[in-house]
């Protein structure tokens, strides 16, 4: 039984399924590293994620008596992915389940579901999170090969412990498997006058080792390499466009290049920024989520400038440390004002009646 | 503006924004044109242009030939219909045409004789040159000839010549983007000279110096061939033969004369008003026939295909064909399971059988598999606003946007939003990932404004009636009155002696 | 205690300010507009068949400018219209008490006329035609539906026929691609094969 419906009776293929598909495959990279970073922590992490959102869109799906096949498009399991990308990898258990919860029932589900949602899910579960329980998600676990970690993560068992009984019941106690990021660091030492150059050679900064992933941080921010290796991937596909990594990206590093050039002993340079804390995930995983952001090429600019200048100005002179969530989340709401104002020029029109309109 | 500085630095072909590139399974690009044989009944519908319907000028009984006037065009916006053969009209009545409502319109049925007489009433024009352009014009229209591209717009209409806006260059679309459809391509291969000559007239007509014929870079052979076709016109004329990237839809007038040209027909306004004039192949193919042989419109060339038909053809079919007939000279006589798609897969139409006669603007004819079409037309997911859809869009559209509006009746918003500039190529429906019909939406949106309109002007010409009742009835009611009030003017007392009659005293 | 006396006299005179830029504003950007009545009345489809409770459609148009009538009255125009007039009141819409009918015009069985023009004088908008002891007609393209003539005709030979679908009319009904829709169909047609 075909449903009668008008031209085109041709398509190019594409689905949710496979543009869902195609995001996790380019978020793949940086699983491995976060893996070869956290161990068996980091895989407890992602799936734990992934499988809370699942179940949560079964539920709240079941719940508002709605059909449940949207569970199995991929989006749920992108979403629950992203998040455990975002989060610490000490993060408890229960607080990484919460998350998810958030993420698919008020991010994403309250909403409508998919297409309805005005902010990116996984980073307003992150957000909530990090105001509820700010001291968990500003706590950076030591990587395996960086420095000396107290803990084997690549050992099951000492893993599960820390997974499942939290970081109170280790012998170690916290401080000796955790430190500071570098974002987090920077913030430390301006608050107590240090100077950038001083507070980086303090914390043994390496821009190469920052570039390949050797950094705590959360779990899937830290290897610059592996998320721009599925940025590329990601825009040749043409699943993403360049407009908004790139306004993004070179917002901040303009900005951080102007204020650097003042003032070097308080601005941190532009490439520090670009490969500090979770710029590159937003810019090109984030702030790309095609649902939250603006349709239309100008407004996408827009949208990647709006970013930019709010995750510098959060990270120089905000409290917290890392201001690219927030930036993302807040520009989201100015999302439909900008695809209103930013329509493209359309074919025949006059650039009279472009101003009429 | 970065388009004209484009053509200003010498790149013509620049591509129109937007746009895709879907397969375009161009299978009977090889297979020369041959001729549909005649069925046992043709079935010619009065209405098959754009415009108003014609009225049938015979009757049941009536012997015909071919190319004689069966159906008188009704005012100026409609071209006569003519007999595809000679023989008999034995019934006229309503019949199914191509639409997409399955609706039906009264159509002549035409029994062949077999003899496949012709009406040689009109003379061939071949001294063109020297005649008044008016008198070819009345031909063109004579003949029946509407934009045989699919449009069917009345093609002496397009020809007219206005002081205001005059034309310059006359651009002949062989561009063909639509998938599967090879007519023009095959067209321009095996009768490029009476193309090019086709082409001459139509200059000639409305007063053009420059011709340029667009052909897309897939069909290196109809390049060539036109080329060469160029060298065999008795005087030459300022022609050139333009190759253009393939990207559907250049074949649209509004991205081909944007790709040509760096120009953009303002919002509104048509080729002619930047002094240019699109043709078809097929038209201009129509219009040689006219001239130079005296020939009215009673066949056109079909192409053939789809992954359910045994034989992909390109036919010369007569007007009025049954389609059931053309696909069972191809071999296909089952449709079982079978599409039936009338124009190409981008912008034609499904047909729910093929008990449909062939008319004026049947470019193609497709049977496509069940499996092939139903992962197409699908259930739809929700708009994950991907943009793909406005990237696609050749005008420029926010297409997600759009259907919202539509979806929901705000008819304001999406004209707001340029409803009205959609030229449901598809572009946007072939490339969603959430399987959304866009073009339907849009289609509906368009409908809906249009029924709103029509009901607007109803209510305003009924309020316009009523009031007039109102003010008649009060007006008769004054007349009355004043008539009471004079008969009592007029009509004093007399004075009598005698008493006025009562009953007391009532003798 | 100063701090909080501070604080209200800060406050409160912005509040006064904003007050009297707000009064100014909606003197200077005034804008004149039609009577709220002519807008109702542009709205309704000028049947004027009465079916609302009112002597025609302006009637109707003041009653629901004047709040004194409900939106939802005008059958003729069915759920559009209601929500349109509700859009324009700025009230919630509430559905239609009748459901709406097919257009329909009225046809004379012309065999049977007697010519009284009872008819004639009962159409709103004179659309039909006839003298006394003539054959009355319904100018169909006139027609509004009203349904008024038919009580008046004393030999009942008036009918109301559907509206005849013009081909040039015909426009294309929203896609029935909803997962949900499509499943029900489904379900039905399995349970009917």
């Amino acid at each position: 039984m075909l449903i009668h419906l008008s031209s085109p009776h041709i398509h190019s293929g594409d689905s949710i399924r496979a543009t869902m598909l195609a995001v996790i495959l380019a978020l793949m990279p940086a699983g491995i590293v976060s893996v070869y970073l956290f161990g068996w922590l980091a895989v407890f992490q992602i799936v734990l994620c992934i499988i809370a959102c699942m179940l949560t869109e079964f539920f709240a799906l079941k719940w508002m008596g709605r059909a449940t096949a949207p569970v199995w498009d991929g989006s749920a399991a992108l979403t629950g992915l992203f998040l455990a990308l975002t989060l610490p990898a000490a993060v408890p258990w229960w607080m990484a389940l919460f998350g998810s919860v958030c993420a698919i029932g008020l991010g994403k589900q309250v909403y409508g579901g998919l297409g309805f949602n005005p902010f990116n899910p996984a980073l307003s579960a992150r957000i909530i999170l990090l105001v509820s329980f700010p001291l968990q998600m500003t706590t950076w676990l030591i990587p395996m090969h960086i420095g000396t970690s107290a803990i084997d993560l690549y050992n099951l068992s000492h893993a599960w412990q820390l997974f499942a009984y939290g970081a109170a019941s280790l012998p170690q106690g916290l401080d000796a498997i955790t430190m500071a990021s570098p974002l987090g660091h920077i913030k430390t030492a301006w608050s107590q006058g240090i100077g950038v150059s001083q507070a980086l050679h303090a914390y043994d900064y390496s821009y190469l080792d920052a570039f390949i992933g050797r950094e705590t941080g959360s779990l899937g921010e830290t290897s610059a390499l592996a998320l721009l290796m599925g940025g590329i991937y990601l825009l040749a596909r043409h699943t993403i466009t360049w407009h908004i990594p790139v306004s993004f990206i070179t917002t901040v590093m303009v900005l951080a290049a102007i204020a650097s050039n003042i003032d070097p002993n308080h601005y941190t340079p532009p490439l520090f920024h670009l490969l500090a804390g979770g710029l590159i995930l937003c810019a090109f995983f984030m702030a790309t989520d095609p649902v939250s952001s603006p349709v239309t090429p100008k407004g996408q600019l827009v949208f990647g400038i709006g970013c930019g200048v709010l995750t510098w100005c959060i990270r120089t002179w905000g409290g917290y440390p890392e201001g690219a969530m927030f930036s993302v989340v807040l520009m989201n709401c100015a999302v439909p004002l900008i695809d209103h104002y930013c329509r493209p020029k359309i074919y025949g029109a006059s650039d009279k009646q472009e101003e009429q309109s | 503006m970065l388009k004209s500085l484009w053509h200003k630095l010498g790149f013509p072909q620049a591509p129109f924004e937007g746009g895709i590139t879907p397969d375009m399974s161009k299978w009977s690009a090889g297979v020369a044109i041959q001729d549909c044989p005649l069925p046992p009944l043709l079935i010619v519908p009065i209405k098959q242009h754009i415009g108003q319907a014609c009225t049938p000028l015979v009757h049941v009984g009536d012997k015909v030939l071919r190319g004689q006037k069966i159906a008188k065009s009704e005012g100026y916006l409609s071209v006569p219909i003519h007999a595809p053969t000679s023989g008999k009209v034995i019934k006229i009545e309503e019949h199914p045409i191509p639409h997409p409502s399955g609706m039906g319109l009264a159509s002549i049925f035409i029994e062949p004789d077999g003899k496949d007489e012709s009406d040689t009433s009109l003379q061939p024009l071949e001294h063109w040159q020297s005649l008044d352009t008016a008198e070819l014009r009345e031909r063109i229209r004579l003949c029946g000839i509407a934009g045989l591209g699919g449009a069917a717009f009345p093609t002496f209409i397009k020809l007219l010549q206005d002081r205001r806006n005059p034309i310059d260059t006359v651009i002949l679309n062989g561009i063909e983007c639509e998938p599967f459809l090879t007519n023009d391509h095959r067209l321009m291969l095996e009768h490029s000279h009476e193309v090019l000559l086709g082409m001459q007239i139509i200059m000639h007509i409305v007063g053009a110096k420059k011709g340029i014929v667009a052909i897309e870079d897939n069909k290196p052979d109809a390049i060539a061939a036109m080329q060469h076709g160029l060298g065999t016109l008795n005087h030459k004329s300022n022609i050139q033969i333009q190759a253009l990237p393939t990207r559907y839809p250049q074949g649209s007038e509004k991205q081909l004369i944007e790709s040509l040209t760096g120009k953009q027909i303002p919002t509104g306004k048509l080729p002619m008003h930047i002094g240019l004039l699109c043709q078809n192949i097929g038209t201009t193919h129509a219009i040689h026939h006219a001239i130079m042989l005296g020939q009215p419109l009673t066949e056109r060339v079909v192409t053939v295909s789809g992954d359910a038909v045994p034989e992909v053809a390109n036919l010369r079919v007569r007007i009025g064909t049954p389609m059931r007939y053309v696909f069972s000279q191809c071999g296909l006589e089952n449709f079982s399971h079978t599409q039936i798609l009338h124009g190409g897969p981008m912008m034609g139409e499904r047909l729910r059988h093929p008990d449909i006669p062939v008319i004026k603007s049947t470019t193609g004819l497709l049977a496509i598999r069940d499996e092939t079409i139903k992962p197409v037309h699908q259930a739809e997911d929700p708009c994950i606003r991907c943009g793909h859809c406005s990237e696609a869009c050749p005008i420029q559209l926010v297409p997600n946007l759009l259907m919202d509006y539509c979806k929901q009746d705000q008819l304001e918003k999406a004209a707001d939003y340029n409803l009205f500039d959609c030229i449901e190529c598809g572009a946007c429906s072939y490339v969603c990932p959430s399987h959304i019909p866009l073009v339907h939406y849009f289609r509906y949106g368009k409908g809906q404004a249009a029924q709103v309109r029509r009901e607007q002007s109803f209510a305003e010409a009924s309020r316009l009636r009523s009031d007039a009742r109102t003010a008649r009835l009060q007006r008769e009611k004054e007349e009355k009155a004043a008539k009471r009030r004079k008969v009592r003017e007029t009509h004093k007392p007399v004075k009598s002696d005698k008493p006025p009659i009562t009953a007391e005293n009532k003798e | 205690m100063e701090q909080i006396l501070h604080a209200v006299l800060a406050l409160g005179a912005f509040a006064l300010c904003a007050a009297i830029i707000l009064a100014i504003a909606s003197k200077v950007f005034h804008i004149e507009g039609d009577p709220l009545s002519d807008k109702v009345d542009a709205l309704l489809p000028q049947t004027q068949c009465g079916q609302c409770g009112f002597p025609g459609c302006r009637p109707y148009a003041d009653a629901v400018a004047s709040h004194a009538a409900d939106v939802n009255h005008c059958v003729p125009g069915g759920e559009r219209t209601m929500l349109a007039i509700a859009d324009l009141m700025g009230v919630e819409p509430k559905s239609l008490d009748e459901e709406e009918a097919v257009p329909m015009v009225a046809f004379v069985r012309e065999d049977e006329c007697i010519g009284c023009t009872l008819c004639i004088k009962a159409c709103p908008v004179d659309a039909i035609i006839g003298a006394p002891k003539q054959y009355h007609t319904v100018i169909a393209d006139h027609c509004t539906g009203c349904v008024l003539c038919l009580e008046p005709c004393p030999v009942d030979c008036i009918d109301m026929i559907a509206k005849p679908e013009l081909l040039e009319h015909w426009s294309w009904p929203l896609p029935n691609t909803q997962r949900a829709q499509i499943g029900a169909e489904r379900r039905e047609s399995h349970q009917h094969a």
